[in-house]
């Protein structure tokens, strides 16, 4: 849909009020960015993480006592999927040295550095392969690999301001310190950065980086990498088996407590089948498709939080969820395209953001909670109330994108940003003519599971990598460290889950006895609905029809 | 759960999916009006946002006997359209070891032979959801030109709707990955500040200011973080700071 002429009289405003906006920041002289001691209240009063009653307290499992937000929290207070007594263990369907649970950016590159490591690898996924957050990203990825004006000292003081200071220490300096390497790794695989004729990196800001260090391809930056790994992993059949629609819904430990492998569910053939592993890598990414308070989600169809309910149960402690990331600039207008990311690069390369009157009311390039939670109290009532309206009742603020040309000459938008000039473009808009109309959405799980600088989990052969775990963005992830971190801890999961296979003799004897005690601890601690996880897939199916679908509980449908 | 971007207030329009009819909000996308009609996604569904290749979606309207396509989370349903989506396309693929190749065009013709079947009928390119000139990467493949072949493609998603229409059977979005990845690592130069950061890492040049940092209390980092010098955003590739000790 084009814009309507409501909405066109509004742009007026910001085509006014552009040409000097354009001047100002030719001469660098920006909106003044937030004193750190600006940020908090702020935050607290317009984030969505400080809304009363929205989080409670977990009633079982190691992280017991924990307030994280309701809707995961009812994946963590439900009952398995499987009836544990009914598994048969004693013959696997699938072995193998290591298994990766998803394939996504993070269970790529783990499996390609376990096979180079000597382990066979076995990939389950949900999906398909590639089917993940990492395939969506769009920005950047950073590293401070500028010599002569970065490195990753700066990296680290930007990640922990942006964090609010509570980050895992060991994990950013882990992730900072492999940056330089992981790009050189992705380079060496022939993944198309954007670069100088004389090969150098072409880098950007992003919200709170005090140098430019944003890599990039263009504005498809994740689904380059992703469909470079994925490729490459292609070449390496031999070592690398992948099982496509097939989601793990269950660990399996054995006698000594080290996890053993295991279950997944055929979604097209309704079968559980039992995979038994030497080591297990979880990198099953986010969790946006629970759609948290409502909001709507930038994430992939598959991102509902599998990886976290199966280690949780096994007793993987939890930690950094209490924050949810919202990425300030999700599509609001036009309907069709709602909840779709617009990458922070377009403010990275300086597009204001704007009210209904076409002023600017917050700095472009702050960390995401705090830029999220400046626009929610410009649209808000309760806020300012200058937010633009749309046709369907909703509010957003301009990003303003058509002033990217005129800094950096005529052509940029569509160069720079092509995957988004062209999804406008189906709609009638061109934005390299036309502001975007936005509003924060549901985009990143700042926390997740334990684990050290060895992707290890507390229970033995158990490794996590990526958005699945928890502690290396603190409270608050900034743009361009989730690619950085899906490749920079998903190779190390890799390296050490394969040494782990190496290393330990596989015992005979395993078992979902944790299974069958999780159960027992939900019904114990009088949880009265009767919920199953993992969600495997969100319903978006007609409530209707649904209430129609009589058969659905013998029928083996998902829900 | 419904995804809270539904609406169900707007005018009903019949579409065919698969020959079977339903009556579907006019407008949603291909996507959403399938889950108005009561399909729950399995196969056909990714990223819902345009670029991962899982929902590419052949259709016909009443209007034109011409075949058309799209995504089928990024198409807003027609009256009376009749559609498909086609998840999967079987495409042969040939691995390779990329550290052992040079980039040539030979190189691509010895794995991808077939290029040379093209008929130059350009099925391919109106059959690409992305609007990428398909025959143009391939007539590039087969003159050799790595670069433009890499260019030409970059945004393919490798959703197959071009092998689905190919008459020479060729597999036009593995090609153009090989072409891309040829060109990103034996043609465009590589990144040599890249390189020689992580001599300096392996070095150890980092690892004393990194763990004083680590072991600041949070006030002290915090005028740390208050305090460093920012690139400015109009800087230029050789701005450098003024307190040069960490870089």
């Amino acid at each position: 849909m084009p814009y309507p002429e409501s909405l066109k009289k509004l742009i007026e405003k910001v085509v006014a009020t552009r040409p000097a906006r354009v001047e100002r920041k030719k001469n660098d002289e920006e909106f003044p960015a937030l004193k750190l001691e600006e940020r908090e209240p702020i935050l607290r009063d317009f984030h969505p993480d400080f809304i009363k009653g929205t989080r409670r307290e977990i009633k079982v499992g190691p992280s017991k006592g924990y307030a994280i937000s309701n809707e995961m929290v009812d994946l963590l207070e439900a009952k398995s999927r499987v009836n544990p007594h009914l598994v048969n263990l004693f013959e696997p369907d699938f072995e193998t040295d290591v298994l990766v649970i998803g394939a996504g950016g993070a269970g790529t590159a783990a499996a390609l550095l376990a096979a180079e490591n000597g382990a066979k690898v076995t990939i389950a996924t949900k999906l398909r392969h590639g089917d993940a957050n990492t395939m969506m990203a769009e920005g950047g990825i950073q590293a401070a690999d500028k010599v002569g004006k970065d490195s990753p000292y700066y990296h680290y003081l930007d990640i922990l301001g942006g964090g609010h200071f509570v980050n895992d220490p060991e994990l950013v300096y882990t992730m900072v310190q492999n940056a330089p390497d992981a790009l050189r790794w992705l380079e060496g695989m022939g993944t198309s950065f954007s670069k100088f004729e004389d090969g150098r990196m072409q880098t950007m800001h992003g919200g709170g980086t005090c140098r430019k260090r944003m890599h990039y391809a263009a504005d498809i930056t994740g689904a380059e990498i992703m469909k470079t790994i994925r490729d490459e992993a292609r070449n390496h059949t031999d070592m690398i088996d992948v099982i496509e629609f097939c989601p793990a819904v269950e660990l399996v430990l054995d006698d000594k407590g080290r996890c053993a492998g295991a279950i997944l569910y055929n979604l097209e053939t309704a079968e559980y089948l039992f995979v038994k592993a030497k080591s297990v890598i979880i990198a099953t990414g986010g969790s946006g498709r629970l759609h948290i308070q409502n909001f709507m989600t930038t994430n992939h169809y598959g991102a509902t939080a599998d990886g976290i309910v199966m280690a949780y149960r096994a007793g993987v402690p939890i930690s950094f969820l209490h924050t949810v990331q919202y990425h300030p600039t999700g599509v609001v207008f036009p309907e069709q395209a709602e909840g779709i990311l617009i990458t922070e690069k377009f403010r990275g390369a300086g597009a204001n953001v704007l009210n209904i009157h076409g002023e600017q009311f917050v700095y472009e390039r702050e960390p995401r909670d705090v830029e999220a939670a400046c626009i929610i109290r410009e649209c808000s009532p309760d806020g300012r109330g200058n937010g633009v309206p749309t046709p369907t009742g909703k509010f957003g603020v301009w990003l303003d994108s058509p002033m990217i040309d005129m800094l950096k000459g005529e052509g940029t938008v569509r160069k720079e940003f092509p995957g988004k000039h062209i999804l406008f473009r189906r709609f009638g808009i061109d934005i390299s003519k036309e502001p975007m109309l936005i509003h924060p959405t549901l985009h990143y799980q700042n926390g997740g599971l334990n684990i050290n600088n060895k992707c290890e989990t507390n229970v033995p052969g158990l490794f996590a990598a990526g958005e699945v775990s928890g502690g290396v963005h603190g409270e608050n992830r900034l743009m361009g460290n989730s690619l950085l971190d899906v490749i920079v801890f998903g190779r190390i999961a890799g390296i050490h889950a394969a040494e782990y296979a190496n290393e330990h003799v596989e015992s005979d004897q395993v078992n979902l006895d944790h299974v069958k005690r999780y159960n027992e601890e939900v019904e114990a601690a009088g949880i009265k609905e009767e919920r199953i996880a993992p969600m495997l897939l969100p319903d978006y199916s007609n409530p209707e029809v649904r209430k129609k679908q009589l058969t659905k509980e013998y029928f083996g449908t998902l829900s | 759960m419904t995804e809270p971007s539904e609406t169900t207030a707007d005018l009903l329009v019949p579409i065919f999916f698969m020959g079977k009819r339903y009556e579907v909000p006019a407008s949603l996308t291909i996507q959403k009006a399938l889950e108005y009609a009561g399909y729950q996604h399995i196969r056909g569904c990714g990223c819902r946002g345009g670029v991962c290749g899982a929902c590419g979606t052949v259709f016909r309207t009443p209007d034109s006997y011409k075949l058309q396509v799209g995504l089928a989370c990024q198409t807003v349903v027609q009256p009376g359209m009749h559609l498909m989506i086609m998840p999967f396309y079987p495409g042969n693929r040939s691995s390779f070891d990329i550290e052992e190749m040079n980039g040539t065009g030979g190189e691509l013709a010895a794995l991808y032979p077939e290029i040379f079947k093209c008929i130059g009928c350009n099925a391919c390119s109106q059959g690409c959801p992305m609007d990428i000139d398909v025959m143009h990467y391939m007539a590039q493949a087969i003159r050799g030109d790595i670069a433009g072949a890499a260019e030409t493609s970059f945004d393919c998603i490798m959703c197959g709707l071009c092998a689905s229409r190919c008459p020479a059977e060729e597999v036009q979005f593995n090609v153009a990955i090989l072409a891309r990845r040829l060109h990103a690592r034996h043609i465009i130069l590589r990144a040599e500040h890249l390189h020689e950061r992580v001599k300096q890492i392996d070095s150890g040049k980092f690892e004393e200011p990194l763990r004083d940092l680590m072991s600041k209390s949070t006030e002290e980092l915090k005028e740390l973080y208050k305090s460093r010098e920012s690139e400015p955003q109009m800087a230029e590739e050789d701005w450098t700071p003024a307190d040069a000790r960490y870089v």
